[in-house]
């Protein structure tokens, strides 16, 4: 015991500490530096005098409006669906749940993009198409507004509901409901004295979730607000970066709202941690009983129709008008035969320059990056679960930070912490971007490998050991082969985001190392609609093979979404 | 008159009859027990009764009112039956206090304020938990959250209870002090307990009656805890209720001898009935036979194994393995010892 060993363990420690150190907690130090130190001194002022520019100022005020009232409408969409689909009678339960859970693979952005073709005032398909119908002089609808983005980013948050909320409702023990039925109380009454109450931590955990994945959103407030003079903190932040030109005052004043950014995530993700503990809610079931369920009777297929319609319109229809206007021979005519073509896609899959190098920018950043990325954290995610070794709680605090720190935070980071002040310039070129997804889906690889580490005993380990296996023998021969199925998770998790990265992407794409979500925003913007339709349809070919293919392997449905 | 009445009454899932045509008539205040391994049908039985199972077949009656009938399609709801129900996980409300999980049931009812304030405290004072009234239920033991169930399904004065191997969850000591507190309870509200479990000693310590089921619910013996125990109906109840020995014998020169071991001389007592045929099982409590140095059936002690105050043995007699115990303050055989069995009682079985 008394002589000081540097052993294995040690090193691993050391290396896995090294990395979060460099990847993201240097870049997250430098944001605060730079936010509130001016010379050496604490910059209050500074500070004040950006938060009080009237278009900070607004930003912060949409933020909060955008986030609020996305977390408002999908709790409501998420608690519904899934108490529909886990407590009814509806037909083809299954099938809806996961049909539910297709908004989370699709880019939000690219959705985005889809309801503008849609609904936008002056030449949107649906309020044309209403504007005749009903003999109107205006559009309906305006999707360039507070209201279109709540409405979009609520269509692609509220899974985040869904998933906390089926699940804990198919976990709860069943006898609760059952000692209130006996006890004399018909459904009504259980589901608002004893289900929902019972339900509201899994409730507050989704919400909490969605506002922070909104709070944070780049890609629909950038499609959908920019034109209207809408912007978000993470928008603001890119518009006084681009508009700068990279000046240095635009990043200053960029990593004060980031800061504020980090902060209002880390207070989310601190009150769900409080509320996910709280130990007087665990009501899961000791046995799986067959839980209560309520016939719908009369409004069985009302509400089936209801069901269908909602992904129908939300995740159907955005999908087709892609794929439909990706065909089009130039944006504005008719989806008639003879005006679709596939020279779209040849074009940009063969001969556009821009496209061609996105597409594989992309493709080999986010397999380098998922590939990286997974194994390193692996090795953290084993010596945090696995390794008794004196330092681990610094390891530990460090392995939080991936999951509070919103994409566009990073981007400026890395920028800070990459362009040559410290030796090293990446500016605009691809490792730039490489490190920036490491440190953004570091916190996926982490979950889902400790996941698998912790379903391993550790008396498995130490049979290996006991049998003569070394520490490291013991690793490849049992730690190993049991946690593949998660590494392989971890590296799709990765894999299929970074393909579609926005966020992060657009603040740090140079001239050469555009990436598939930056062209297609690109094209978008420069009103090259049919390209951006053509490389978006790409895109979500690319996704639907890819959660194919994870099917396949893992046998099991993973979600590789979470933001663009 | 009987109070509760279950005719006929056959469940399937799918394939599985989890009950198979069961009769039941429990009379007012009567604590029956249904009695049987686990998978055997009678918590389905119970959850018939409480309604959150329909019958395929068969109807059930509370007084002279039908409340399930598969013949009218007639369910009535489990919140309109007023059965109390206790569960075995418990089934206590986190998120409500203790008085609030007690008063739950009134409040449903519509009762004025001091009324459920009145009913609840004395419901919590029957179970011992007025001065926990405030706790919430993650702040107290198992034997408190089932204590918080057994106030809840009283507090609202039922006259049927239903219990669903309430004292599974609690470690052995408890399980013997909630035993005595649910027959208390019983004798002062005389409600009609129907009671679920697998423990024989439960049901021993608490039922007027015992049903012992095999699988399908199908009834073994429906009679007192004494003569379930004494008087085994057959085999299966004999071999479910406490420990016991299943031996083979053969009849020669007018006397019983265990199977293939007549040199080990007769076994005393009476016959076995002609109607059993000419190859009777012989079944006897391990408890219910003397260990003699000299005389009797002859055998070997193969093991002796200490269990506290009891010493079991296993007796070899022929190819035959007899299971004996006896007290620890009688004299010790060793193993390998020679010894004679006397039968102080005989259970003859088909």
């Amino acid at each position: 015991m008394g002589t000081r060993r540097f052993g294995i363990a040690e090193i691993l420690l050391l290396l896995s500490t090294l990395v979060l150190v460099v990847v993201v907690a240097v870049p997250m130090l430098l944001i605060f530096w730079n936010a509130f130190i001016v010379k050496g001194a604490l910059n209050v002022a500074g500070v004040l005098q950006v938060l009080r520019q009237p278009d900070v100022f607004q930003a912060l005020v949409n933020s909060l409006v955008i986030a609020g009232m996305v977390t408002l409408v999908s709790t409501i969409l998420g608690v519904f669906f899934a108490w529909l689909v886990s407590r009814t009678d509806l037909p083809f339960k299954e099938t809806m749940k996961l049909l539910f859970l297709v908004p989370f693979m699709l880019p939000s952005f690219i959705g985005a993009i889809a309801w503008k073709m849609l609904l936008s005032p002056r030449s949107g398909l649906v309020n044309k198409w209403l504007m005749g119908l009903l003999g109107l002089e205006e559009a309906l609808f305006n999707i360039y507004s507070l209201g279109g983005i709540i409405a979009v980013e609520s269509m692609y948050l509220f899974p985040f509901v869904f998933i906390q909320v089926s699940g804990a409702l198919e976990r709860m023990d069943p006898t609760l409901e059952e000692s209130a039925r006996i006890s004399g109380a018909g459904l009504l009454r259980i589901t608002s004295r004893i289900t929902l109450p019972l339900m509201l931590p899994s409730i507050a955990a989704g919400a909490l979730l969605v506002a922070l994945y909104s709070l944070a959103h780049f890609g629909v407030p950038a499609v959908l607000g920019t034109e209207a003079g809408i912007f978000n903190i993470p928008t603001l932040i890119y518009q006084k970066i681009y508009a700068s030109g990279g000046r240095f005052e635009a990043i200053r004043a960029g990593t004060i709202l980031s800061s504020l950014l980090v902060m209002a995530a880390a207070i989310i993700l601190y009150s769900q941690n409080r509320i996910l503990k709280a130990g007087r809610f665990q009501v899961i079931a000791g046995k799986s009983v067959r839980p209560m369920l309520l016939k719908l009777r009369g409004l069985k297929v009302p509400l089936l129709l209801l069901s269908v319609l909602y992904i129908g319109v939300t995740v159907l229809l955005p999908t087709v008008t892609i794929f439909l206007v990706a065909l089009l021979r130039t944006y504005g005519l008719s989806f008639s035969l003879e005006n679709m073509t596939l020279h779209n896609l040849t074009y940009i899959l063969f001969t556009m320059k821009l496209t061609k190098d996105a597409i594989w920018n992309s493709f080999y950043l986010s397999l380098a990056a998922a590939l990286v990325t997974m194994l390193v954290g692996t090795l953290i995610s084993y010596v945090v679960v696995k390794m008794r070794v004196r330092g681990k709680f610094l390891l530990e605090f460090l392995g939080l930070l991936p999951f509070s720190v919103p994409g566009t935070v990073i981007a400026l980071g890395v920028i800070l912490m990459w362009s040559g002040q410290f030796g090293v310039n990446l500016y605009n070129t691809a490792w730039i971007i490489f490190v920036a997804y490491i440190a953004r889906y570091m916190a996926f690889a982490l979950k889902s490998t400790s996941a698998a580490l912790e379903q391993v005993g550790d008396s498995l380990e130490e049979a290996a050991r006991a049998c003569g296996a070394s520490h490291w023998q013991a690793m490849k021969d049992v730690v190993l082969p049991l946690i593949k199925p998660g590494m392989v998770a971890a590296f799709f998790l990765i894999f299929l985001p970074a393909l579609r990265e926005l966020t992060t992407s657009v603040l740090l794409y140079g001239p050469t190392t555009r990436t598939i979500g930056v062209a297609i925003y690109a094209l978008n913007e420069d009103g090259e609609t049919v390209y951006a339709a053509a490389l978006s349809a790409v895109a979500l070919l690319i996704i639907i093979v890819g959660q194919w293919v994870i099917k396949r392997v893992t046998g099991t449905t993973k979600i590789g979404g979470g933001g663009s | 008159m009987a109070h509760v009445v279950l005719r006929n009454i056959t469940k399937r899932f799918g394939q599985v009859v989890a009950v198979d045509n069961l009769c039941l008539e429990i009379p007012r205040g009567q604590c029956i027990s249904l009695l049987g391994p686990s998978g055997c049908g009678k918590t389905t039985t119970l959850r018939m009764l409480a309604g959150f199972e329909d019958l395929d077949e068969g109807e059930i009656l509370v007084g002279d009112r039908v409340i399930s009938s598969s013949l009218k399609r007639y369910y009535l709801p489990p919140e309109k039956r007023d059965f109390g129900m206790v569960f075995q996980a418990f089934a206590v409300w986190p998120h409500l206090s203790v008085f609030d999980n007690v008063a739950f049931p009134l409040q449903i009812r519509g009762l004025g304020r001091a009324e459920i304030r009145e009913k609840t405290t004395t419901a919590l004072t029957y179970t011992g938990l007025l001065d926990v009234r405030d706790s919430y239920p993650n702040e107290l033991s198992g034997g408190q959250k089932q204590r918080i169930a057994l106030a809840r399904s009283i507090s609202f004065n039922p006259t049927v209870m239903l219990l669903d191997e309430p004292l599974s969850n609690l470690d052995p000591k408890m399980r013997e002090v909630m035993r005595f507190e649910i027959k208390e309870l019983q004798k002062r509200f005389n409600f009609t307990i129907i009671y679920v479990t697998h423990d024989q000693a439960e049901a021993m310590a608490l039922s007027d009656r015992i049903v012992v089921m095999d699988y399908g619910a199908k009834v073994q013996q429906d009679d007192t805890p004494l003569n379930v125990y004494h008087r085994p109906a057959n085999k299966f109840v004999f071999g479910f209720i406490g420990l016991s020995n299943f031996l083979q014998v053969e009849a020669a020169d007018g006397g019983t001898y265990l199977a293939g071991a007549r040199e080990a001389g007769p076994i005393g007592g009476e016959r076995p009935p002609q109607a059993l045929g000419a190859t009777p099982t012989l079944a006897c409590r391990p408890g219910e036979i003397e260990l003699l140095r000299d005389g009797g059936v002859r055998g070997l002690i193969a093991r002796r194994t200490l269990l506290g105050d009891i010493v079991d043995y296993r007796v070899r007699v022929g190819a035959q393995e007899v299971r004996v115990q006896r007290s620890v303050r009688q004299p010790l055989f060793e193993e390998g010892a020679a010894c004679g069995l006397r039968f102080t009682r005989l259970h003859w079985y088909a």
